[in-house]
């Protein structure tokens, strides 16, 4: 009791405020706040007057000069005229594209993994635990240059491996005929979106039916079937419009066709491969986290062991695998950042060729740290609204 | 409690302290710097033959690395007392803002941006060379026209990554360029055959063609030199003495050869001579190595253990070196060329 009335609120001896435990609470807090604010200030203040009386450059008016350097690959058009932040552009798209393509990626081959892992199959179960042993135990940075060094000791141009018409895999990367452009192809691309929607609100309403009156109903391959009939009647109602830009060989390289450089896709295994072996041990462990008794009470009730992971084991085990695997999708997207090592022109690659040419270390540094502040907390925030629909609801 | 309301109010004295704490003042001379350390720290080249490179036994050779030693030649009294640091391209310049190195000595080209935007000042030019271009023989390439379509590997952060732009751009010709910052992993992105190019100063290509190529034969360099790359010596601005020393220092090693003086005859010279202008350079006749606050046997002490720029020159890139590399315009300028060493007077 007589603990208790020490921590009173209201004023004690002699009424100071100082002897307030809700004033100190505040109090400290502003004290806090202050602290922050004076050591950001002076930090700021501290590195102003440095560059100033070293006469550096400061301040952002270099993201409207002309950059003056070219760059690889690019998903916007791009030209040495262009300015240096069009350049980081550029380079922030390359990061996007290497870090979207590397988190699906990454997610189908741990997924796949994990649950090889827990297979009955013994060999298949031996195979994932080797990879997840040996993949993960190798620093992320070195599978990266491994793999470049495989992408770039294949054979030149002209000896392209070629296996049919329309792709070559060479040196220079791997190169594939597209279909050229043309303006049918928007309303294709509109109907897969739509057969997108119509596929997932399909999937929703089976599911609910099922579990409302119990009655199962194949959701798989109607699924895929909207998705690809949906833009496949487009392009046949359309005419079926079809000519191929076919990659031709000039002088020294192709022309034409697309090109995955040899920096993407080793930039793109590197980190799938690296990321996939941890994203492997989470889903195994989600998986393993769900009580036997569940799988056994499945199996007793005469489903098939497909059925028993997918509408039983799964559903369970993600709430337990999505709020780590959202820590590797964030690590992936900033291990990205090692194209810089082999030549990928991703966002530090573009802002280190930024820095140097303009000399504004702290601005250029900044922007970086900017760009994978706000990518990160995109992807948090996705992936907490996706763990908020997994989690245990208690009823 | 107690402890609470005292890390508290630490919190409150540690911003006050941080708050009372100027910026760093304006560095002391950098002579008295670097005479208190013993050593200069000397950014050079991760490795390019001919400019700055680690030997078999570990000891850094190169234009860049006598240059670094005849600035602790005149400073130290000991050319050997220097502190190489390599860095890659993109690293040099923050190095040297920050005071990580005292000299950057790698062949850094002197431009208007860099010069004024990075706060730095550049000594005299060490070595005149421009852009240059290797493409394997079976392209049958020989002039910059004939790379359309070509890629080509270059290191970022290079006054040649924006040449090669201006240069294909005005031909209005395509290219696509592989940009890596290792300068090893770029030149073996070429030999691998990644690239149909490489690009880099021209004076680097002979070096890297001589000792990474499997076999050199096959591998060509364009005869044309494509901009202009004068390279020279930087240091931050603000240290006014120490950027006349730079600048005097690389002017003896130019006089020296124009008067004759190598490390081979300096002691001989210094006997025998009756010029006064040499005289001065060897100390002899003494008053000029106070006004830079060294001692009178500054320039004695750079040829002594330096050598003349003939010496640097032949050591690195002459006859007596594997690269075999003509003078072309690093002649002195009674030979045609553009080294002109200004009066120590």
């Amino acid at each position: 009791m007589a603990q208790a009335e020490t921590f009173q609120d209201g004023p004690r001896r002699g009424g100071s405020l100082l002897y307030s435990t809700a004033f100190r609470g505040v109090a400290y807090q502003i004290l806090l706040a202050a602290g922050v604010i004076l050591v950001g200030y002076f930090l700021y203040s501290n590195v102003n007057q440095n560059l100033e009386r070293q006469s550096i450059a400061t301040g952002f008016r270099f993201l409207t000069e002309s950059a003056g350097f070219d760059i690889g690959e690019s998903l916007i058009p791009y030209d040495s005229n262009d300015s240096y932040g069009k350049a980081l552009v550029v380079g922030i798209l390359n990061t996007l594209l290497v870090s979207v393509f590397g988190v699906v990626l990454a997610t189908i081959l741990g997924g796949f993994m994990g649950i090889a892992r827990v297979s009955r199959n013994w060999l298949a179960a031996k195979l994932a635990s080797m990879y997840v042993e040996v993949m993960r135990n190798i620093p992320v940075v070195l599978h990266v240059i491994f793999w470049a060094a495989v992408f770039r000791n294949l054979p030149g141009p002209k000896e392209s491996i070629h296996p049919f018409e329309g792709l070559y895999f060479n040196n220079r990367g791997l190169i594939f005929a597209v279909p050229k452009a043309n303006p049918a192809y928007v309303w294709v691309g509109v109907a897969f979106l739509v057969g997108l929607v119509a596929a997932f609100l399909f999937v929703r309403w089976a599911d609910r039916r099922r579990e409302r009156t119990g009655k199962f109903m194949p959701t798989f391959w109607p699924a895929l079937a909207i998705m690809i009939g949906l833009p496949l009647v487009t392009w046949l109602v359309q005419g079926a419009p079809l000519v191929w830009d076919k990659p031709t060989f000039g002088a020294f390289n192709f022309s034409g066709g697309a090109v995955l450089t040899p920096e993407f896709i080793a930039l793109l295994v590197g980190i799938v491969v690296y990321t996939g072996a941890f994203i492997a041990e989470i889903v195994r462990a989600g998986i393993q986290s769900v009580p036997r008794g569940q799988i056994e009470a499945a199996r007793s009730l005469g489903l098939r062991s497909g059925f028993v992971m997918r509408y039983v084991t799964l559903p369970q085990a993600l709430r337990v695998i999505v709020p780590p695997t959202t820590s590797q999708y964030l690590s992936l997207a900033k291990n990205s950042s090692l194209g810089v090592f082999i030549g990928y022109p991703e966002l530090v690659n573009v802002a280190n060729t930024t820095l140097n040419q303009t000399g504004q270390a702290v601005e250029a540094v900044g922007i970086m740290m900017t760009v994978y502040l706000l990518m990160s907390l995109t992807i948090s925030i996705i992936m907490n609204l996706y763990n908020r629909k997994t989690i245990i609801r208690e009823r | 409690m107690k402890a609470l309301r005292r890390s508290g109010w630490l919190a409150v004295a540690a911003s006050v302290a941080f708050l009372s704490t100027p910026a760093v003042a304006a560095d002391g001379p950098m002579v008295t710097k670097i005479k208190q350390r013993g050593e200069l720290a000397c950014g050079v080249h991760t490795g390019r033959y001919g400019f700055a490179v680690a030997d078999s036994q570990g000891k850094w050779i190169g234009l860049d690395v006598d240059f670094c030693k005849a600035v602790a030649a005149a400073i130290l009294g000991d050319a050997n007392k220097v502190k190489y640091v390599p860095m890659s391209a993109v690293q040099r310049f923050p190095a040297l803002q920050s005071g990580e190195i005292d000299v950057l000595s790698r062949t850094t080209t002197v431009t208007l941006t860099r010069d004024v935007s990075l706060g730095l000042h550049f000594g005299p030019t060490t070595f005149y060379t421009g852009t240059g271009f290797m493409v394997r023989k079976t392209t049958k390439a020989t002039k910059l026209e004939q790379l359309a379509g070509a890629t080509v590997c270059v290191v970022p952060g290079s006054t040649t990554e924006k040449n090669i732009a201006a240069l294909f751009k005005a031909r209005k010709i395509k290219y696509t360029p592989v940009v890596i910052e290792s300068q090893k992993a770029m030149v073996g992105a070429y030999f691998s055959g990644r690239c149909d190019v490489m690009s880099m100063d021209h004076a680097g290509l002979p070096g890297h063609r001589r000792f990474d190529a499997k076999n050199p034969d096959e591998h060509f360099i364009f005869e044309e030199v494509y901009s202009k790359e004068p390279l020279a010596m930087a240091i931050r601005q603000g240290d006014d003495q120490f950027y006349d020393i730079i600048k005097w220092v690389t002017h003896v090693t130019f006089n020296a050869e124009e008067y004759d003086v190598h490390q081979a005859n300096v002691d001989e010279v210094l006997k025998t001579t009756t010029n006064p202008d040499v005289q001065r350079m060897l100390g002899k006749i003494g008053g000029l190595g106070k006004k830079l606050g060294l001692d009178d046997q500054w320039g004695y002490r750079i040829i002594k253990q330096v050598g003349s720029y003939k010496d640097i020159y032949d050591r690195n890139f002459g006859e007596k070196s594997p690269l075999k590399l003509p003078r072309g315009l690093n002649k002195q300028w009674t030979q045609g060329g553009l080294l002109y060493g200004y009066p120590i007077k």
